[in-house]
């Protein structure tokens, strides 16, 4: 029987029952300027520091060094070029990040090498993963700041985190990380393992979207991205969005809260959806098998192109993903698929299921019943497969 | 992007694929690199297109379009089907996204590579007649319409 399958939780996530709730006062009665004096504004002032607190303990962090946004890409962008411009000022232009960053990373880093910064653009392992030697050779006397995601969204591995801010402190070095994809499925403390700055975004655990925040640690100066008022300390100006920072906390607080009960049921579905999916012939797992995110699944079908696979699923309700050229919106695969070494033919043809602790058991049942006659019957009319199985 | 009604049914229930084992025309264009291969088989009688088949590696629009160009040319003479261009094909389809129109491109060009391979086989120097077909090369990437 049909069903609904929403397996894109990399992409965004629904808004939990309980998120929605602590939202709405702050969307009706609830109106007050956080910023403002009377006692209306007061109770929406109370309700973003309860918000800030949430996402600070969640990290190991102190409220003061929790700065929200309006999303992740936000945080990145500040992040980065707040940083570039504080140390290039004293001579250091140089940064280092990797391959397969998401865009928000990617793009900024461009956008400052016109400004005559350099980017070091680090290849990551086959396996999705960075080594921590190439980035120890890779940091030099004018670098400024290295930036590393947490885990990658499209293939979930998940970096030496504590390890790259060892490294960095060691060096004297900024240490950024995107932790959109890592917040609210591991656990992180920024103390512990040497973040200087983190971004991330409520709506990649089950909270809305438009609301983010950067992890700032304190005694670290860059300048601000947006220019205004004096809300969040005077660092990002703009009136508080409180229905949505309030959204923000208590997303985090109950996905962090969930991580230890979720996890391994989240990697059973995971794991079977990669060992029942592998048995289909001419088929690679992409990233790490074990050091990936406990809903990360990331395959290639050779012989197939990944979006006719996703309108397919789409017309049996699996909401997917792929790394095509054609759902990339550019003529290439997914950087991500080329920077661990897939030749453009495999990237064309992967699929990312992506799950969250709204999935079940049946959910991955309905996958792998729908999932490989669609394989089956892409490949029956693809002439790249005839020549797959005539080379064996 | 969206696409229209008429692609998702071309796609989901493309009409004419599948080999032709008796075919006197097989033509292919495109490569695995560009994410798009089209492979077209002709059955030609009497300078008439008798039957038609496809087969496709490719996105939604690459298998619609293919199946609209057999669909646009079974039945024809030789120099109708060769009048087949890609503006047709998307026409056909109520239209096509922007990025997919190289599709509707790589299909014209796929049926008149079968064309050519039709002449070709039987020592006629298809160049004169069809022209020079326009193909995606690796080393070049996608050139096609994109």
């Amino acid at each position: 029987m049909k069903r609904f399958v929403y397996a894109d939780n990399a992409a965004t996530t629904k808004i939990s029952d309980s998120v929605f709730q602590s939202m709405v006062p702050f969307l009706t009665e609830q109106y007050g300027n956080a910023s403002s004096l009377y006692s209306l504004a007061r109770e929406s002032r109370r309700a973003v520091e309860a918000a800030r607190e949430k996402v600070a303990k969640t990290l190991g962090a102190e409220s003061r060094e929790i700065y929200f946004t309006s999303c992740g890409t936000e945080s990145d962008n500040w992040a980065l070029k707040g940083t570039a411009l504080a140390m290039g000022a004293k001579g250091k232009k140089h940064i280092v990040t990797t391959a397969f960053e998401h865009h928000a990373i990617l793009h900024t880093c461009q956008a400052l090498e016109k400004q005559g910064f350099e980017v070091t653009y680090l290849p990551v392992e086959p396996n999705g993963i960075l080594s921590l030697d190439k980035l120890r050779a890779a940091i030099r006397p004018d670098t400024a700041l290295v930036s590393v995601m947490y885990a990658n969204n499209e293939i979930g591995t998940i970096q030496p985190i504590p390890e790259i801010g060892a490294i960095c402190k060691e060096k004297g070095v900024l240490f950024h990380t995107d932790a959109v994809q890592a917040v609210g499925s591991l656990h992180i403390n920024v103390k512990e393992q040497n973040i200087d700055m983190l971004s991330l975004s409520a709506h990649k655990l089950h909270g809305p979207k438009g609301v983010g925040a950067l992890y700032l640690r304190k005694g670290i100066r860059i300048p601000n991205l947006i220019d205004g008022g004096a809300q969040e300390m005077g660092k990002r100006a703009g009136t508080e969005n409180n229905a949505y920072i309030v959204g923000l906390g208590t997303a985090i607080e109950e996905a962090t809260a969930l991580i230890e009960e979720k996890t391994p049921k989240l990697i059973a579905m995971r794991d079977r959806l990669i060992e029942n999916l592998l048995k289909i012939p001419h088929t690679r797992l992409n990233g790490d098998p074990v050091k990936r995110l406990p809903g990360n699944v990331n395959i290639s079908f050779e012989g197939i192109e990944g979006e006719s696979l996703l309108l397919m699923l789409d017309m049996q309700g699996i909401c997917a993903s792929s790394g095509s050229a054609c759902t990339s919106g550019s003529l290439d695969p997914s950087h991500v698929l080329l920077a661990i070494g897939l030749p453009h033919e495999v990237a064309h043809g992967s699929l990312r299921l992506s799950l969250s602790d709204m999935n079940t058991e049946e959910d991955v049942d309905y996958i792998l019943q729908v999932l490989p006659p669609i394989v089956e019957r892409l490949r029956s009319m693809s002439p790249l497969w005839e020549r797959i199985r005539q080379q064996g | 992007m969206m696409y229209s009604e008429k692609v998702m049914d071309h796609f989901a229930n493309p009409r004419n694929v599948g080999e032709l084992p008796d075919a006197n025309g097989v033509g292919e264009v495109g490569n695995p690199k560009c994410g798009d291969i089209m492979r077209m088989y002709l059955k030609i009688e009497d300078n008439r297109i008798a039957d038609v088949k496809f087969k496709t590696f490719g996105c939604g629009a690459a298998i619609a379009t293919s199946s609209m160009a057999t669909e646009l040319v079974k039945g024809k003479s030789l120099e109708e089907a060769l009048k087949l261009t890609n503006a047709a094909v998307v026409e056909a389809l109520e239209g096509l996204p922007p990025v997919k129109i190289h599709c509707s491109v790589l299909a014209e060009q796929a049926i008149k590579a079968a064309i050519s391979d039709y002449y070709t086989r039987l020592g006629i120097d298809p160049l004169p007649i069809v022209g020079e077909i326009r193909d995606c090369h690796e080393e070049e990437g996608c050139g096609i319409g994109h």
